[in-house]
């Protein structure tokens, strides 16, 4: 688990809303997509998290705005302490080094013009580091860590020439450089190989523990969840619908919606070809309009009529260390 | 981004492009000479002409070459002077002055006759003009008088076709014909052989002297023809191409690159940037271009950098913004660009080092295919009248082909000339511009 | 049904020709295919399981090299057909196909229900008002609501659009769909929602599928026999019952211990090292370069060997 626990968590969020305006042919307005409306975590040095949803449920809102690509509309970012929002330019640059962020997409998130060297000299020329010794002393230890070795094969390699895996260990390299404290991983994974992914989720999880480093690792693939994750997180249009630690959830999932994600989850069995899978009929709701009270009541197999489609749920702790935000838990 | 030599490598496989680029350094290298071997200073005073510099051409003719597709043969023009050979002066003193035996050798090959003949004489006397006479003798041996007289001014002018007394003795027959004809022909018919002109001057100071020059205006001259101010069209053809390629080079570059700066601003920026930008571009699309220019180069300044100036600055905000922002939207939203932003690049780091790479392969084929537009726009502005009005251009030529009536006239090689190499820098550009264009977007191959 | 499979696929090869040499995608594929069967074919990217797609349905690029072997439908073998004779009596009449990412590969400017008739209009011969009609009995199949014929592309989620594809290719009444990666883009919720709706169609309407993915977890959901392809060859067909228990051949074995598992305690463990290129394929087994049980005989390429119904491409079964 986490090291040790100091006073101020390494990055509080405290009821954040991430709004978007609509607007009408560039100037009426037209209402807001709710991507994040109201959500409250610690994280703590060292922690690794896992944020589980589908799309269109917020995660990714909710790390751009950690990573400082997206503002918030209402609510606090803390990082050591300190609100996001209130940054000068220069405490956002150093913040910004502190953050890795790995994307989805391997090979979009390379430029393709730029070689392995120029790609991860790239933070470090950002960051002021002038000294072209240093830089390349930095690279390649970047790339020793991620694996990608002997450096010499690829230093001068384009992305196109590499395979996805090994793509994707470039994005990690460049995620590190820095030498971050937290790591935002947003499906690291669901673009690559099924046997490439326990590779690399296994390299993330192996630069954690040495770096002690956070990492807020997003995904809507479960199954993934438990080997690299202690606590999670589900998220639901836009709300955290339930947090806790891992085993919790899988024995004991407390949220309808928790338990539709694990019973759609497969596991490699021959008998899942013999029954249907029981499922929340429906879809997902609009984040414009989203829907009055508990967003997933028109969708729960035991939403409570009267409480759940007219009052937002509050959160309830049912058990030590695991929260969920649903009306069936109200103490 | 390929380097260099794999693009060169590529290029090697398409013929087209092969002929593209062996033209264009051709063009080039002949551009280079010329301004080396005719410095722009002299190029002007050479085309700003006029009687003392373009004496020994005739007017309008065609290139010597172009006997070698005529079963007639026309006459070449020829000049002999005694400045320039000296040997054929030969002088003895005689009383104060001295007496100068000049001997003109030449063949005449042609099956037409020459424009005209001319004697000019430049002497240098104190009271006593020297005396002149000059015979001439054809290939048969028959002699004829040319001329009898005393010279009146330093420089002067013995038209053959124009002397009254050789008139009569030719019985009414123009010189430059009944001189070289066979005699009691009918038609007049050329004799060939070998010519010559003997010329005995007496003069009768001591420090007196004579050159004589004899020019045989002939209905060919030079590897490109004359013009009606009796030009060398080559100067002017020589010179053009410079001209030409840096006209167009100097407008395709500056205009790209400046679009280019320009739609990155805009497609990044976003917002009321985007907005200015593209309206901008909307309206300036609606203005006439040519009237435009014409309008500045007849209310304003026709030099060559004013024109190059205005072509630049108004077809910056052209369509091809348009076209390089869509590009620059689409760049905008890859997830190289969002992580850029994740590790603090600056906004100007991102559009230097991230979205102008992405738009080289669109723009360099743009810029090479659209090289030959800005060329002819120079020519076309040239033929409107607005051309530069000291540089000798292709679109000069042509203009002054057009208004001295070349065409109505036959004198085809006029027009021609400067048509056929605006034609070729045209297709060299654009063959060499659409094999890169293929090079560098591949989805083209096929076609 | 009959004696004889709906599908037997007899040494099926498809090369390219490339810039960079041979790409020999598929390589002598040999497996039968059952009526009212669904066989997964896992694989790597980059093993040839597209191209085998593309194989049977004939769906050739210009770049081929040599297409050969022998393809039998319902007893008729294939390869002797002209294209125009392959196109009119196989090709989205008896066999269809669902390709990779086919929800982005709608049609934005008409109508879905458009989309999913033509190919009644064409092949079949009726009129718009009977093929629509069709089309609109294919959305009750897959799920859609039947008024969903007048929307257009984009205003439907992934989900709906990937039914869709799933509509266009059931609406001529084929006896094989071929379906390629059919979830890879889509939630937990949605593709447990499409398999659902897969396993409906093989009962109600008995057709059988070809269904080609990496994803072994989810192929579970369907499978009846599982074929595994690496490097452009056919190492293990079985049924899917042992197979997800206790497959044979090494690189399956290999595969299902890459599969992270929610129900298990099981900590996944990957494959050292990659597939060969399809350029420059080894001599031999080809998988023994990555193989830990390979020994001198695997220098020489495996033929195919059967234990317990199950066919394993992999000397250790002699």
């Amino acid at each position: 688990m986490t090291a040790e626990k100091t006073t101020t968590p390494l990055l509080q969020v405290k009821d954040l809303h991430v709004w978007f305006e609509l607007r009408r042919w560039g100037f009426s307005h037209a209402g807001y997509v709710k991507a994040v409306d109201g959500v409250t975590f610690n994280l703590d040095y060292g922690e690794s998290i896992a944020v589980v949803g589908e799309s269109g449920c917020g995660k990714s809102s909710l790390m751009r705005t950690i990573l400082g690509i997206n503002k918030p509309t209402s609510g606090q970012v803390l990082f050591e302490g300190r609100d996001l929002t209130r940054f000068s330019r220069a405490e956002w640059q150093s913040y910004r080094a502190k953050v890795g962020y790995v994307q989805q997409d391997p090979f979009g998130a390379l430029p393709p013009f730029m070689n392995i060297q120029q790609i991860l000299e790239e933070p470090l020329i950002v960051h002021g580091i002038k000294d072209a010794a240093e830089r390349e002393r930095r690279v390649r230890k970047a790339m020793e860590e991620v694996r990608l070795t002997p450096a010499d094969d690829f230093i001068q390699k384009f992305p196109h020439m590499l395979s996805g895996g090994q793509q994707q260990r470039v994005v990690i390299a460049r995620a590190i450089i820095l030498e971050p404290k937290i790591v935002v991983a947003d499906e690291p994974v669901s673009m690559l190989d099924a046997s490439v992914r326990v590779e690399i989720l296994k390299l993330l999880r192996g630069l954690q523990q040495a770096h002690n480093l956070a990492v807020i690792y997003v995904t809507h693939d479960l199954s993934t969840v438990r080997y690299f994750s202690e606590r999670v997180f589900v998220m639901y249009a836009g709300n955290t619908v339930e947090k806790a630690p891992i085993d919790s959830l899988l024995q004991n999932p407390l949220h309808p919606y928790s338990n539709a994600l694990l019973d759609a989850t497969s596991d490699p069995d021959a008998n899942n070809a013999l029954t249907y899978r029981e499922l929340p009929p429906g879809e997902p709701p609009s984040l414009v309009n989203p829907p009055a009270g508990c967003r997933f009541h028109p969708r729960c197999p035991k939403a409570i009529r009267g409480l759940c489609d007219v009052e937002k749920p509050a959160e309830f702790e049912p058990e030590n260390g695991h929260q969920t935000a649903c009306w069936l838990y109200k103490a | 981004m390929k380097t260099l030599q794999r693009t060169l490598a590529e290029l090697a496989q398409y013929p087209s492009a092969i002929f593209g680029l062996l033209v264009i350094g051709l063009l080039a290298l002949v551009s280079i000479y010329a301004v080396i071997a005719i410095p722009y200073q002299q190029a002007v005073d050479l085309w700003r002409g006029g009687e003392k510099i373009w004496y020994k051409t005739p007017k309008m003719v065609p290139p010597a070459w172009v006997n070698f597709f005529r079963a007639k043969k026309l006459p070449d023009t020829l000049s002999l002077s005694t400045v320039d050979t000296p040997s054929i002066k030969q002088s003895a003193a005689s009383g104060d002055g001295q007496k100068i035996n000049i001997t003109f050798d030449f063949d005449f090959n042609a099956d037409e006759f020459p424009q005209e003949l001319s004697f000019y004489f430049t002497s240098t006397f104190d009271k006593k003009a020297p005396f002149v006479s000059a015979v001439w003798i054809a290939p048969d041996g028959r002699e004829t008088r040319l001329v009898d007289y005393a010279l009146q001014s330093p420089k002067q002018t013995f038209r053959f076709s124009q002397d009254k007394k050789l008139l009569t003795r030719l019985f009414g027959k123009l010189p430059q014909e009944a001189l070289f004809a066979v005699p009691k022909s009918d038609p007049l018919t050329p004799l060939k052989g070998k010519y010559q002109i003997q010329l005995q001057i007496t003069t009768f100071e001591k420090a007196s002297t004579v050159d004589v020059e004899f020019v045989q205006y002939g209905k060919v001259y030079g590897l490109a023809g004359t013009d009606h101010q009796r030009r060398d069209l080559l100067i002017a053809l020589l010179w053009g191409m410079p001209v030409a390629l840096s006209f167009g080079l100097i407008a395709a570059l500056g205009t790209s690159l400046a679009s280019m700066v320009i739609a990155a601003f805009g497609a990044w920026f976003g917002g009321w940037v985007d907005e200015l930008i593209q309206r901008i571009t909307e309206i300036n699309l609606v203005l006439p271009f040519l009237s435009i220019l014409i309008m500045i180069g007849t209310f304003y300044d026709r030099s060559i950098i004013t024109i190059l100036t205005a072509t630049i600055l108004l077809s910056i905000f052209g369509g091809s913004i348009k076209g390089y922002r869509a590009i620059f939207l689409q760049v905008r939203e890859m997830p190289y660009i969002e992580a850029a932003r994740a590790y603090g690049a600056s906004d100007a780091r991102i559009i230097i080092r991230y979205l102008l790479p992405r738009i080289i392969p669109l723009l360099i084929p743009a810029l090479v295919t659209g090289i030959p537009g800005y060329v002819f726009l120079e020519a076309s502005l040239a033929v409107l009248g607005l051309g530069d009005p000291v540089l000798p251009t292709w679109g000069k030529i042509i203009q002054d082909a057009e208004f001295n009536g070349a065409l109505f006239n036959g004198m085809y090689y006029w027009i021609l000339e400067p048509a056929a190499l605006l034609m070729l820098t045209g297709l060299a550009f654009s063959m060499l511009g659409f094999s890169l264009d293929r090079i560098f977007n591949p989805r083209l191959r096929g076609l | 049904m009959a004696d004889q499979p709906l599908l037997r696929l007899e040494n099926l090869t498809l090369h390219f020709r490339t810039g960079k040499g041979t790409v020999k995608a598929v390589d002598g594929v040999n497996f039968d295919l059952d009526y009212k069967q669904a066989v997964v074919v896992l694989g790597e990217s980059g093993c040839g399981k597209s191209s085998l797609a593309k194989a049977i349905l004939r769906l050739l690029p210009r770049n081929v090299e040599t297409y050969g072997g022998k393809v039998y439908l319902e007893g008729q073998e294939l390869m002797s057909l002209t294209d125009e004779e392959y196109r009119k009596q196989v090709r989205w009449v008896r066999m269809s196909m669902v390709p990779q990412a086919a929800m982005n590969a709608l049609n934005p400017v008409l109508k879905v229900g458009d989309q999913v008739a033509e190919p009644m209009i064409v092949h079949h011969n009726v009129s718009r008002e009977q093929a629509l009609e069709q089309a609109a009995k294919m959305f009750q199949h897959v799920g859609v609501p039947a008024d969903f014929i007048d929307r257009y592309a984009f205003e439907l989620s992934g989900g709906m659009r990937q039914r869709v594809a799933i509509a266009m290719a059931l609406v001529t009444a084929p006896s094989l769909i071929i379906l390629d990666e059919p979830t890879s883009a889509l939630d937990v919720i949605t593709q447990a929602n499409i398999f659902n709706v897969l396993k409906r169609i093989k009962k109600e309407l008995e057709i059988s599928f070809i269904l080609i993915t990496h994803d072994i977890a989810t192929s579970s959901e369907l499978a009846d026999r599982v074929a595994v392809m690496y490097a452009g060859q056919i190492v293990e067909v079985g049924d899917a019952m042992t197979f997800f228990q206790e497959p044979y051949h090494p690189y399956s074995r290999m595969l299902m211990a890459s599969v992270p598992r929610m129900r298990s305690n099981q900590e996944p463990e990957f494959i050292v090292g990659q597939p060969p290129s399809l350029l420059d394929l080894p001599a031999g087994c080809r998988f023994a370069a990555r193989c830990p049980l390979r020994f001198e005989k695997c220098a020489e390429e495996p033929p195919v060997f059967q234990k317990d119904g199950h066919l394993v491409k992999c000397w250790k079964y002699a």
